[in-house]
């Protein structure tokens, strides 16, 4: 990785070298699938305890995610986004950020937001969508959002998010904390106008930003294929002035060695970044989603030998930082705190229908006061 | 006091709160050094600098979605949308992020964003130059929308908007930019939003009227009186919140009601304000309600004085309200 902080150049098409295209269509990989590495790649952050961090906010993605879509599967929840697969690309991004960065996720991203803090409390609370949902139930499930960690709540529309991310490193930048938005992406959003004004917008001005494109390789029944001509997602970045790196999106030390540099580049006053992260939509795309009606789901079996959990487990195994043992005590940890969590959200009451009016505006106009009234007087 | 017209108001407006407020940060298409193709930031960025005066590659989307941003992240963002008519692009980060942010949130992430665009006819302007596209923007929860018709509200109630919590669109009457002049106070006052204006008193109909049009109003409304017809003519100023009580306050005391528009006819903002009208004050109407709007077509080049509403069709309807048994 030659990406040496507050060092990059502007991009001039007459200036692109060999390695600027070599970055953006090779696939950078730090763990092999026996989960051995080369010790020299990783940084000396990487201490035993943030190794086991992430690998633990991967594991609660795994965990969480199993347990609620069995949840819908009953019928108790009404809709299921999971990240199964995706694990490494989530934390392996999110481990680069500092508390004070911010997170402009797309769908996958809910596993970054409990990394960095958000109660896993709040995100079921989200699911439910009940009084105690920080955002209020305004949204449908696996749309949550949380101040606390810096995780700005999502809407349904694709790459939206993204003008927003170059609007919040604009503000960074004027404000000259050092601080770095990541903005998220999946490949289905690279064709949409909003992901292109926000890679044109953050080449032009130079803004502490890194965006981050899942490549999983699907959107909802769509390859990648026919989404893009382009020989890789990361290529696309390159056009715009952009450094622009791939990385093995199921090798959680290659996505973080990688995010981390583009970080550090963008703290140091270098500029933008985009990284495209190579994984695989293990799963559906939704609750709502039935793959088997349009991909060879032997592929799908093929991807599972890349898991990336299995990959983080083998590494830290080598290591001697973690045993069977202990990896399935992390997991039971793990899924009596979501239990515990879902049983509370079972039984907590909706948001007050008072509150329908609410954040609208600062404060309810007229208008909004009088539909209300109207509403309670006609419901009794 | 000085004399103003609507862009000096507004660049003075600018001014001031970008003097006052650190956070207040303007972007657009050649907003920075050129000033604006209205002029209407002429000289923010000599003073204010590139980092707060900003001029942006040409995507509407791309300057309303990182305004957003800025919002949500701290800062008081005022966008340019060179003319209303290319606000399009950007219209799913208005309707869809912009005017949602704060409730989607559950309050953690309001975007207090405020739009600026010149809208209307009567330019030469074509489509793409003339529309009014307010309605679009009225039906969506969560913006407020302002037109002033003249300086001094232009002046005051973009202050006030800018010192707001919410987004709102602020639609400035590009015909009568220049035309329309008068004394604004130097230094700060605002004009608060949901607070129309009457503009002429009068016994005889209402006439509701905002932006540009409230001059072909006035127009009317004066030659009216020569025909023995007593128009009281009100400026509405904001959309929403609408202040609902001065029309209807009104509505009761004439019985008869003309409302104008420059928009299409078709489920245009008048046909909110009608159908206020008779839900609130049906039994004060002694005439049908009258609507004078653009035709519902495109905007026509050669023939927009055939499509803008004219003293003349505002006088025609006033006088078939007045007459009606």
């Amino acid at each position: 990785m030659s990406l040496a902080p507050g060092t990059a150049p502007r991009r001039r098409l007459d200036g692109l070298a060999e390695a600027d295209i070599a970055q953006a269509t090779g696939l950078y990989q730090v763990l092999r699938e026996d989960g051995s590495c080369d010790e020299g790649e990783l940084g000396p952050e990487l201490t035993p305890l943030k190794l086991l961090e992430i690998y633990r906010g991967m594991l609660v993605i795994r965990v969480m995610d199993e347990r609620l879509l069995a949840l819908q599967r009953q019928g108790r929840i009404g809709f299921y986004g999971e990240a199964r697969g995706q694990e490494a690309s989530v934390i392996g991004s999110a481990a680069a950020t500092r508390p004070d960065d911010w997170i402009l996720p797309a769908l996958r991203e809910a596993g970054a937001g409990i990394f960095r803090g958000m109660p896993l409390s709040a995100y079921i609370a989200q699911i439910f969508g009940t009084g105690d949902d920080p955002c209020k139930g305004r949204q449908m499930p696996c749309h949550p959002g949380w101040r606390g960690a810096n995780y700005v709540p999502m809407s349904s529309c694709i790459a939206t998010q993204l003008p927003h991310a170059v609007g919040v490193a604009w503000g960074m930048k004027i404000e000259g904390k050092g601080r770095v938005c990541l903005g998220y992406i999946g490949d289905g959003g690279t064709s949409e106008e909003d992901f292109h004004v926000a890679m044109n917008f953050a080449g032009v001005y130079q803004l502490p930003l890194v965006i981050v494109c899942q490549n999983n390789q699907w959107a909802i029944s769509t390859p990648q294929q026919r989404q893009t001509a382009a020989e890789t997602i990361a290529l696309k970045g390159l056009g715009y002035g952009l450094p622009s790196f791939r990385c093995d999106g199921n090798d959680v030390l290659a996505v973080y060695s990688t995010v981390a540099a583009a970080v550090a580049r963008a703290r140091a006053g270098g500029g933008a970044s985009f990284v495209e992260t190579l994984t695989y939509r293990m799963g559906a795309h939704s609750s709502s989603d039935d793959p088997t009606r349009y991909r060879d789901e032997g592929i799908t079996e093929a991807w599972k030998q890349k898991d990336p959990l299995l990959r983080m487990r083998r590494y830290l195994e080598h290591k001697r930082l973690l045993d069977p043992a202990r990896d399935a005590e992390l997991a039971v940890e793990i899924e009596a705190e979501v239990r515990a969590a879902v049983a509370a959200q079972e039984a907590a009451p909706p948001p007050p229908v008072e509150s329908i009016i609410e954040d609208v505006f600062a404060e309810p106009p007229a208008h909004l006061r009088e539909q209300l009234a109207t509403y309670l007087s006609e419901r009794e | 006091m000085p004399v103003m017209n609507i862009i000096q108001a507004v660049n003075d407006a600018l001014r001031i709160e970008m003097r006052r407020d650190q956070r207040v940060v303007v972007l657009g298409e050649d907003v920075g050094k050129f000033g604006g193709v209205f002029r209407a930031t002429s000289g923010l960025f000599e003073e204010f600098g590139p980092d707060r005066v900003i001029d942006t590659p040409l995507a509407e989307a791309g300057i309303i979605g990182s305004a957003v941003g800025m919002a949500l992240y701290g800062l008081r963002p005022v966008p340019e949308i060179q003319f209303a008519d290319f606000i399009y692009p950007a219209y799913d980060q208005i309707v869809n992020e912009l005017a949602k942010f704060r409730y989607r949130s559950g309050g953690q992430y309001p975007a207090p964003v405020v739009i600026r665009t010149p809208y209307g006819g009567g330019i030469r302007g074509g489509h793409y130059h003339s529309q009014s596209p307010e309605a679009y923007f009225v039906h969506t929860p969560g913006l407020k929308v302002v037109i002033p018709s003249n300086p001094y509200d232009a002046k005051g109630l973009l202050l006030s908007a800018m010192r707001g919590e919410d987004p709102v669109i602020f639609m400035e009457p590009k015909r009568v930019y220049r035309a329309a002049r008068g004394e604004v106070p130097e230094g700060d006052y605002t004009v608060p939003l949901g607070q129309a204006k009457i503009v002429r008193e009068g016994k005889g109909i209402t006439v509701l009227a905002y932006g540009a049009m409230l001059h072909t109003v006035i127009e009317a409304a004066a030659k009216a009186a020569e025909a023995g017809i007593d128009a009281e003519v009100i400026d509405l100023r904001t959309l929403l919140p609408l202040d609902l009580e001065t029309v209807l306050t009104s509505v009761r005391k004439t019985g008869r009601v003309c409302i104008v528009h420059e928009a299409p006819r078709t489920c245009g903002y008048g046909a909110e304000l009608a159908a206020l009208i008779a839900e609130k004050a049906l039994t004060s109407l002694e005439a049908p309600i009258e609507r004078v709007a653009g035709f519902d077509t495109p905007f026509p080049y050669t023939l927009e004085n055939e499509y803008l509403p004219s003293p003349e069709r505002v006088m025609a309807s006033m006088r078939r309200a007045v007459e009606f048994q």
